[in-house]
């Protein structure tokens, strides 16, 4: 069997990617990539704990599914939000999207 | 470690998810981030597989590759005529990267630190799917957040259409 800690280091590294790739990219549809990255992460440990720690309860599995639910959410209206911007303003660069700022 | 036919799959599948993710956040193309976006998908999915979770891994192909990878290539599509920028990053991309790194480091740190050389005491139940689906529908079990997860999927449904529409 492979060991938790080797599961846990590639969701962690996983994560730091997906912060980077939020923080760091100027389109905004790189920046949404960024984040299924990081929910990707997330479930990736919640399936490793409840493999290795409790595999007789439901709850880590139960919790994965509620997080793809949320994450098709997500993308869906994010990706509605992008199009809709890019209708109006001609750009996908989150920086140049900025009416809103004061 | 000996290698073992499941040690392979873990190497292939943590290269292909840790591969992917770096083409997603370091490609200048986007479609070529969406591919890689897709790669880390199946990888994940493999990781599932590997967790004895068969049904995640089908729902991972089903939900994530056949939908959102593919809601998020029709977009890098239809926005393509802004598509020839020449930076792909913005002016704080190196606190960004610092930032990444430290939570790397904190993260090795606590994984390494907590849960090294942790295995597996019980085998998986083999009715673990029958299970789930009997507490999706069970007031002792998932009934209330499973019926507020289809309201939120239609609210998000119905939201995508009205932001999306001409």
């Amino acid at each position: 069997m492979i060991p938790l800690h080797l599961y846990l280091l590639v969701s962690a590294g996983l994560f730091c990617m997906g912060i980077y790739g939020v923080l760091a990219r100027r389109n905004a549809v790189a920046i949404l990539m960024g984040i299924e990255l990081m929910l990707n992460a997330v479930n990736i440990n919640l399936v490793a704990f409840w493999r290795y720690i409790s595999p007789e309860s439901l709850n880590g599995q139960v919790f994965a599914i509620f997080v793809f639910a949320v994450a098709a959410a997500e993308a869906a209206v994010g990706l509605a939000l992008i199009i809709s911007i890019y209708r109006n303003r001609e750009t996908v660069i989150a920086e140049d999207v900025n009416i809103l700022k004061w | 470690m000996t290698i073992t036919p499941e040690t392979v799959a873990f190497a292939i599948m943590s290269v292909l998810v840790l591969g992917g993710g770096l083409g997603v956040v370091s490609s200048r193309n986007l479609i070529h981030a969406a591919l890689y976006l897709a790669l880390t998908l199946f990888g994940v999915a493999g990781l599932y597989a590997l967790f004895e979770a068969p049904f995640l891994a089908a729902v991972q192909v089903l939900v994530y590759l056949g939908a959102i990878a593919v809601l998020v290539t029709i977009t890098i599509m239809v926005t393509r005529r802004l598509m020839g920028i020449t930076e792909n990053v913005n002016r704080q991309w190196p606190v960004a990267a610092l930032i990444a790194v430290l939570a790397a480091a904190i993260l090795g740190f606590v994984v390494i630190s907590q849960f090294a050389g942790v295995y597996p005491t019980q085998a998986v139940p083999p009715d673990t799917i029958e299970r789930m689906g009997q507490s999706f529908a069970s007031h002792q079990g998932f009934l209330l957040p499973f019926e507020v997860a289809s309201v939120l999927l239609l609210a998000a449904m119905i939201g995508a259409i009205v932001v999306a529409r001409d």
